[in-house]
């Protein structure tokens, strides 16, 4: 009746799982019931679950990543904490079917439902404005990305509490993986969860390349584009491209743990060594689709606080669309260690190498930008400058690793532990948190509270130092990833060191959340009235903070790059009044729904509940075709009530 | 910076990838510490600039030049694609030639005869048989100093991978299928051996020890070998079976034919007969 | 979001001398260029699958090979079923831009049908191959070839019942600009799914049979 469902998939005989699981549902039945006792149920239905607006779904996006960004970084300190504790072969805290399960759900969260989610929603946020148009090219598919993103999320959590998760690392290798060594439910959570969310993901790749090719404001050709909307339009590219081969692979690996069959199986003619070039093939582009909207970000930011015009634009451009194609050209330097010989070895280690290059031409142009500008150290440069120092060093432990008698040595220890954060946390993550306060007062009318953030960039940067520079220590003293345990006890200071960097970046953590709470409360004090709090020079700053629904009332006029500088130092503008009529999408429950259904089925299918697929299927079905029939009623905005925004706005003393 | 410090000098005095035992252990350190020390010398100015150029064009500073239009110089472009090129146009030779030279299953040459040691890695132990010398070992090898060893493996299961850092390179195991390795220990030793790809629950335990011997040690150790217990297949089938074992053995008869036997069956064998 | 207001907005001026400022595009393109962003993700789903087919052709674990049972026959039925199909999916979208809805009609019927033989000749090849012992859990060989097939076979069902749905939506709607416009992608599917076929039959049953 219930498949492989049964009450002994709640884990009440081991501690550290009840634990969690109480916590997280406390957490929602709290949060839930104050929702319930504020009434805020019909807002947040018609306001935001429902939205098919670019600005409100990036938000979301976000905050669902902040939120992802606590449990995998508390998988983190677990795994710090025990490997501190486990020296000389002790046994430390987390026994092995703990500790496994931790260390695949801290890869799994950071990059498919911290790093993804964080990137995809300010590219949803951020680039429509910057193309000076309404909405991406399909709001509503837009909308059922999101929710389908969240989706995957949900199902990884709920394997904390009904069941288990996988215990094979973050990319679950075959043959591990396969049903003969992982027979549990843990694998099928994460395949499904991935399987949900990697479509969603691929439909907001879809999106977001069709919207910079196809709708930008009138003037804006391809070279007045800022280099952020490049940079999500190679991510983007990326993804349409990348993503189909991690489902097929996914696909494969379900099929043999579901229908018996011998993709990648050690009997029958299976291949687990092609899972590897597949399931690499998609992830060394993964994560220049999480890098390029991090430097991205770091052009406008530096651009913006120096005063001062990217420099090297058309270089930057080039740049970007050369580590876009190179990116899939490089996926064996993962697997140096599989075989293949030494001239495939060498072609993939030289290929790896060349895409330094357009990296360190963005680096040198971002230092070009910095000379002779005047610089203001707002929180988002203290992110830039800690950037260009972290990411060089992480640059040549990748270089080195790409030198293949290197990878001899060092591939799976720590040491390439420390070499792939030190670029993802650099690139991507202290982007993300530049773009996150540099953005924020557009999304909400406020800024941030800066002290609080210089607060976080501190902990973050020298926590990062302190955790992982041991890792490379240890790593070239024989360290390997994955262990629960070690014998050497000479390592253990090295762990300890990296535990306190730990709890020093976990400081960080806090002071971003105490810098919302905070701003929220006292944001009255740092509104931001004009739509321009930097000093901005593209267009999400032409508009108020935060946009009227519709962003512009009038698209703008483009007449070079940096449109809103060059519109600003012309004083051209708005010359009139009237403005004709526009029709903006009406909200759905497509997105929500859809990602219900999703939610029903992969649970069911993770425990073998056939009888509930089928009727999560027949609810999808039912969703997409009464979605496809209704007649379609546009929002219509009258002249006046645009004409009205505007006044209000620009009442408040704002430059034309 | 004392931290810093402090652990590099732990760093030196260490085992380890930096404390090489052979010849290609020596040549990976060489390599390492050489494109490293290339890097560098575009790295530390990099790193240094951004810090300087972020001081002195902060915006208090009224002392600076401030160019806002000036985002463009054809000879700064010029210099800024050619400086990361011709690094990478030197360290692409660098990576030519050693993957070349120091790949795996290339031969070392040698004036003493091979001695060749099939590896088994099972849940969780590591099997290791001397074709040759019709012995085999548990979680240690014991091997001549200055002889090259010639590492042919494999997995019954699972991915694995085979790694004595102060020896050399690390190679994948993997069932159904041979992999080749040539590493050589210079001098006498015990050297730390690991097990670098996950493999389940057992992984951290699944580690070995080399001892490097003097030839007339080496003699002495293995006439004392043959005389212990027979790995026969009954043998066998209980140790793939048995889960973690960390205990070392040696075995004084190795039926003949076994690793090969274990290559082919594993493409068959189930988790059920594996125990897991 | 309208394209009307974002031309008004142009300076009535110089034309631009470059297309790619020409302001946001019309919704048809738009929808258009998005439907083949999609398409190009589709093929590249197919060629991981392609890619494994090409790895896994010989892996027959001791069971029966290409040689032994791929059918040239059936394969060149089924080829011409799909291929006709695509010709009377294009005559429908012409005669619904020229309004000759019978036509349209009876051409989407004729696509219909020919797609229906199609799967149908398909699925009995599959049962047969199952009886034989030759189904997909047998080798890494049979695994790689029906999940290829099959995964073309379930892009066709999809597009049947879609079009299902479509038809019936002019027929209820009429022929508005966002059923035409859904008909257009519907007809770019079907044409990139016999393109996926041509390779199918070329590396799968053509150089499998020889």
């Amino acid at each position: 009746m219930l498949g492989k469902l049964t009450w002994q998939a709640i884990p009440w005989h081991e501690p550290p799982a009840m634990a969690a699981s109480a916590f997280i549902i406390l957490g929602i039945l709290g949060i839930l019931i104050l929702i319930t006792r504020k009434g805020w149920w019909g807002y947040l239905w018609n306001e935001w679950l429902t939205s098919v607006d670019h600005k409100r779904i990036g938000v979301m996006y976000v905050l669902l990543a902040l939120v992802l960004l606590v449990r995998g970084f508390s998988d983190a300190i677990m795994m710090r904490t025990q490997l501190a504790m486990a020296a000389g072969n002790a046994p430390g805290y987390l026994p092995p079917e703990h500790y496994d399960q931790i260390f695949t759900a801290h890869g799994t969260i950071m990059i498919f439902f911290m790093a993804m989610p964080f990137v995809i929603g300010l590219m949803n946020f951020v680039v429509p404005l910057q193309l000076g148009v309404r909405d991406v090219a399909f709001p509503v598919l837009n909308s059922v990305s999101f929710w389908l993103t969240a989706a995957g999320a949900l199902l990884v959590n709920v394997s904390l509490v009904v069941g288990e998760f996988a215990r094979t690392g973050g990319l679950s290798y075959p043959p591990l993986s396969e049903l003969a060594f992982s027979p549990g439910v843990g694998v099928d959570y994460y395949l499904w969860a991935l399987q949900i969310s990697g479509l969603g993901t691929l439909l907001a790749g879809i999106n977001m390349v069709t919207t910079i090719l196809k709708l930008r404001a009138p003037g804006m050709t391809y070279m007045r584009m800022p280099v952020f909307v490049w940079t999500a339009l190679c991510s983007s590219m990326m993804i349409v491209a990348a993503f189909p081969i991690l489902t097929a692979t996914f696909g494969m690996l379900l099929l043999d743990r579901y229908a018996g069959m011998h993709f990648f199986t050690t009997d029958g003619g299976g291949n687990f060594m092609m899972y590897v070039n597949l399931i690499w093939a998609w992830g060394h582009p993964e994560v220049y689709i999480l890098a390029l909207p991090g430097f991205g970000i770091f052009s406008e930011v530096i651009a913006t606080f120096s005063g001062k015009q990217l420099f090297g634009y058309r270089s930057m451009v080039l740049a970007t669309l050369a580590i876009c194609v190179l990116s899939n050209m490089v996926w064996l330097h993962h697997f140096f260690t599989m075989g293949a010989g030494a001239d495939v070895n060498a072609v993939f280690g030289i290929m790896s190498m060349i895409i330094a290059i357009p990296t360190g031409v963005k680096l040198f142009n971002w230092l070009f930008t910095m000379f002779r500008g005047r610089i203001r150290f707002e929180v988002p440069v203290l992110w830039t400058i800690g950037f260009m120092v972290t990411f060089v060093l992480g640059g040549l432990t990748g270089v080195l690793l790409a030198v293949p008698p290197a990878d001899f040595q060092l591939h799976n220890s720590l040491f390439l532990v420390a070499h792939f954060h030190n670029v993802i946390i650099g690139a991507v993550l202290f982007g993300l948190m530049a773009g996150y306060y540099y953005w924020f007062p557009k999304a909400f009318g406020f800024t941030l509270h800066r002290g609080l953030g210089v607060v976080s960039f501190w902990c973050w940067f020298i926590g990062f130092y302190l955790a992982f520079f041991p890792l490379y220590a240890v790593g070239l003293l024989g360290a390997t990833r994955r262990m629960q345990h070690y014998a050497d006890l000479s390592w253990q200071p090295y762990m300890i060191v990296a535990e306190v960097g730990a709890v020093v970046i976990m400081c960080g953590i806090i002071a971003t959340i105490l810098q919302l709470v905070i701003s929220i409360r006292t944001r009255e004090s740092r509104r931001d009235l004009t739509g321009d709090p930097w000093e901005g020079r593209t267009l999400e700053w032409a508009t108020a903070s935060p946009p009227p629904a519709y962003n512009f009332a009038r698209l703008p006029t483009v007449e070079s790059l940096d449109a809103f500088w060059v519109m600003k130092q012309r004083h051209t503008g708005n010359t009139s009044n009237v403005y004709p009529a526009i029709e903006m999408p009406r909200n759905s429950a497509n997105g929500f729904l859809t990602a219900f259904f999703a939610v029903v089925i992969g649970f069911s299918l993770v425990w073998h509940i056939w009888w509930l697929v089928v009727l999560g299927l027949a609810g999808a079905a039912v969703i997409l075709v009464s979605f496809g029939w209704r007649e379609r009623v546009p929002v219509e905005v009258s002249g006046e009530q645009l004409a009205a925004d505007e006044a209000a706005w620009r009442g408040a003393g704002v430059p034309g | 910076m004392l931290l810093a410090a402090a652990g590099w000098a732990g760093l030196c005095h260490a085992e380890g990838v930096l404390d090489p035992q052979g010849p290609i252990a020596a040549a990976e350190r060489t390599l390492l510490l050489n494109a490293t020390a290339i890097m560098l010398v575009v790295v530390i100015p990099v790193m240094v600039l951004t810090v300087a150029f972020a001081w002195w064009y902060r915006a208090s500073n009224t002392r600076a030049t401030y160019a806002p239009d000036w985002s463009h110089s054809g000879r700064i472009e010029f210099v800024v694609w050619s400086i990361p090129a011709m690094v990478v146009i030197l360290l692409a030779a660098v990576a030519w030639g050693s993957a070349h030279l120091l790949d795996p299953a290339r031969a070392l040459s040698s004036d003493q005869k091979p001695v060749r040691i099939e590896v088994v890695s099972l849940d969780w132990k590591w099997l290791f048989i001397y074709p040759d010398l019709g012995i085999a070992t548990l979680n240690q090898i014991t091997v001549p100093e200055g002889t090259p060893i010639e590492f042919m493996l494999t997995s019954t299961n699972v991915m694995n991978a085979f790694w004595v850092p102060q020896l050399g390179s690390m190679i994948y195991t993997m069932p159904g299928m041979t992999t080749h390795l040539n590493l050589l220990a210079t001098n006498a030793g015990d050297f730390a051996g690991f097990s670098s790809n996950f493999s389940g629950d057992g992984f951290s335990d699944m580690r070995f020890t080399v001892h490097s011997l003097p030839a007339a040690g080496f003699h002495s150790w293995l006439e004392v070998a043959r005389g212990e217990a027979a790995l026969d297949g009954e043998a066998y089938s209980r140790l793939a079976q048995s889960g973690t074992d960390v205990s070392l053995r040696t075995y004084g008869q190795v039926t003949p034919g076994l690793f090969d036997r274990i290559e082919r069956d594993s493409i068959g064998l189930s988790a059920q007969t594996m125990g897991h | 979001m309208s394209a009307e207001a974002g031309l008004a907005a142009l300076p009535a001026a110089e034309p631009l001398r470059s297309r790619s400022g020409a302001g946001p595009a019309p919704v048809r393109i738009v929808v258009g260029y998005g439907f083949w962003i999609f398409l190009l993700s589709d093929i590249i789903l197919f060629s991981a699958l392609f890619a494994t087919y090409a790895v896994q052709q010989g892996q027959t674990a001791g069971g029966p090979s290409a040689h032994q049972l791929f059918g040239l026959r059936n394969a060149g039925i089924e080829t011409l079923a799909l291929l006709f199909s695509s010709y009377t999916c294009g005559l429908a979208i012409v005669a619904m831009e020229q309004r000759r809805m019978s036509a349209f009609y009876l051409c989407f019927a004729l696509t219909f049908v020919l797609g229906a033989t199609f799967l149908g000749l398909e699925l009995t090849e599959f049962a047969g191959f199952v009886a034989r012992g030759a189904g997909p859990t047998r080798s890494g060989f049979l695994s790689a070839f029906f999940s290829l097939v099959g995964l073309h076979g379930a892009h066709v069902t999809v597009g049947l019942l879609w079009l299902i749905f479509l038809v019936a939506q002019t027929a209820y709607r009429g022929p508005l600009d966002y059923v035409r416009r859904r008909l257009l992608c519907f007809s770019l599917f079907w044409h990139a799914l016999d393109i996926i076929w041509v390779g199918l039959l070329t590396m799968v049953y053509l150089m499998g049979a020889r």
